[in-house]
């Protein structure tokens, strides 16, 4: 089974983001980028499958600026195979990014594309299932088990309520949730061999995809700050505000 | 213009969280219809007729859509929208699942968990787990939102719409449903409840969890939440997680029980109406959005709360 992850390069899980002045966007100067957490989740899951002998090549892709080699570099030194840099200093929207894979599976033709199932920085949880209806291929969405079943796919998926579990005909799309596994980090011997693992260089052009947004932004702005309370001395005064707040 | 709204539910009952959606998709404009998609959900339809403001409900019932799996919901809703300005689905698990797979068929940029519609184009929504709020305009001709339900209050159930019938789609699909293990609680719902009590990674073990969280929860009639931490650590099942990616909640009561406050936490509860914490560290950032901060053993301070209440 040939596996193709995705990767983004996104504003680094720790960072307090800041919004810019002239709410255009938040401020993305001199702040720690890193590979979004999702993705490191389904990365490792499918060196997991090459490990166990399901997968037979995992090939990383990313749609970024230059940097964003760095993220597939990250993702080769986990056990990545190749890695496929779609280059652009544009803002890709997740429409964009579906269509530019969708022409990525045409050419690698993988039998399963894992996906993390959000940007930490968009927040949109699109790109995915757009990727799946493009293809017309059948989806597991926010993954907390993946089995190999024959041909077929057996996801566990973390739902409202609890667990589902699906059953995918292969090729499929899976995203993955937090408790599918815990991603290594890379040993210093592979992240140099990493270096040596091939990336090929591409941009949206060569797919022949329109990536004009359809979304255009008004403004960026501050959440409401909420302040913070006061400290209570003991649990007897923690009832009586609660009481005279009308809370219980 | 006409919207259609996806109606969450589990076949045997309507969930809060459609009211919610009619509300944004009023909001919106025009003619607002409400889809239930499902299998014997004959009194789900019969209960989205009563949803204040809505002109119809369309009603699918078929084993293709029995779970509203994304392949199905998707060839029945795609055609559905040639009579429709726009779709407006929950952001639970439902909708997260479905709304992709129709926007990218009708070649469409979805709007994602919408906090506010400002015009029939223009909405806002939070991004970097709530920490900017982006007000975005769609050029598409059609508009795919997901809706955030705290950020919407439910609509009323005066009405009495008509229902009409729609032929779910054949399968087969090249998905099937197998299984699912649904948590049972005579508890409220997480993401509905007024209440919430939370607990977080000092707690150290499940045992712990259920002996502290689980009482203090039966005493507010609250529902039961955790943190990322806690659901890793195995103290709770992942559907109690409250955060960015999590479920989001905005009660009247929130308690965070051993809660550091990460910013992925706060994205999910600060928007609560009073927030307590109990924590035995003072310089935990979750005293900083909480109303009423008590630095304390929480071994000691819950069983104590539990008691008083």
């Amino acid at each position: 089974m040939k596996v193709l992850v995705p990767v983004k390069r996104v504003i680094d899980y720790n960072v307090k983001v800041r919004v810019k002045p002239d709410q255009t966007g938040v401020d993305l100067a001199n702040v720690k980028m890193s590979m979004n957490p999702f993705d490191e989740i389904s990365v490792e899951e499918a060196v997991r499958m090459k490990e166990a002998g399901t997968a037979t090549e995992v090939v990383i892709v990313s749609i970024g600026p230059k940097q964003a080699q760095e993220t597939i570099r990250t993702a080769l030194a986990m056990g990545g195979d190749r890695g496929i840099l779609i280059n652009t200093d544009e803002t890709v929207e997740p429409l964009a990014v579906a269509k530019i894979l969708a022409k990525v599976v045409a050419d690698e033709s993988p039998d399963l594309v894992l996906l993390g199932k959000q940007a930490i920085d968009d927040d949109s949880n699109q790109t995915g299932q757009m990727l799946a209806a493009l293809l017309d291929w059948p989806q597991g969405t926010f993954a907390y088990k993946i089995e190999k079943d024959g041909d077929a796919l057996t996801v566990t998926r973390e739902v409202d309520g609890g667990l589902q579990t699906v059953k995918l005909a292969t090729p499929a799309i899976v995203t993955v949730d937090l408790r599918l596994n815990e991603p290594r980090y890379a040993s210093l011997p592979n992240i140099m061999k990493a270096k040596k693992k091939p990336i090929d260089e591409k941009a949206p052009g060569d797919y022949g995809v329109d990536i004009s947004p359809r979304l255009s932004v008004v403004k960026v702005t501050e959440p409401p700050v909420r302040e913070a309370g006061e400290k209570v001395e003991d649990v007897a005064t923690l009832v009586s505000k609660l009481k005279s707040a009308g809370a219980i | 213009m006409a919207v259609l709204v996806i109606a969450e539910h589990d076949n045997a009952a309507l969930n809060d969280a459609t009211h919610k959606v009619v509300t944004a998709a009023a909001k919106f404009g025009g003619d607002v219809d409400v889809l239930v998609a499902g299998e014997g959900a004959g009194d789900v339809a019969a209960s989205a007729a009563k949803i204040s403001g809505v002109r119809k409900v369309v009603h699918a019932d078929g084993a293709s859509v029995a779970k509203q799996l994304a392949e199905a919901m998707e060839a029945l809703v795609v055609p559905m929208m040639d009579g429709y300005d726009a779709v407006f689905i929950p952001a639970t698990t439902m909708g997260k699942n479905v709304a992709p797979r129709i926007a990218a068929k009708l070649d469409v940029m979805q709007l994602s968990d919408i906090t506010d519609v400002i015009d029939s184009e223009t909405f806002e929504r939070p991004i970097y787990a709530g920490n900017a709020i982006l007000t975005v305009k769609s050029s598409d001709a059609k508009k795919v939102v997901t809706v955030r339900g705290t950020a919407f209050d439910a609509a009323g159930e005066d009405g009495s719409a008509p229902v009409e019938t729609a032929e779910a789609p054949a399968g087969p699909f090249k998905s099937e449903f197998v299984s699912e293990q649904m948590v049972k609680s005579d508890r409220p719902e997480l993401a509905g409840a007024k209440r919430v009590v939370s607990g977080g990674r000092a707690l150290g073990s499940k045992e712990e969890f259920d002996r502290l969280i689980v009482p203090l929860a039966d005493k507010l009639e609250a529902a039961v939440g955790a943190s990322r931490a806690a659901v890793d650590a195995g103290y709770a099942p992942n559907d109690y997680q409250v955060g960015q990616t999590g479920k989001i909640v905005a009660p009247e009561l929130y308690v965070a029980v051993g809660i550091s406050g990460a910013i992925q936490h706060l994205a999910g509860m600060k928007d609560s109406k009073i927030i307590v914490a109990i924590n035995k560290d003072e310089e935990a950032p979750i005293f900083q959005v909480a109303d009423y901060g008590l630095v304390a053993d929480l071994f000691s301070a819950v069983p104590e709360l539990t008691d008083a209440l």
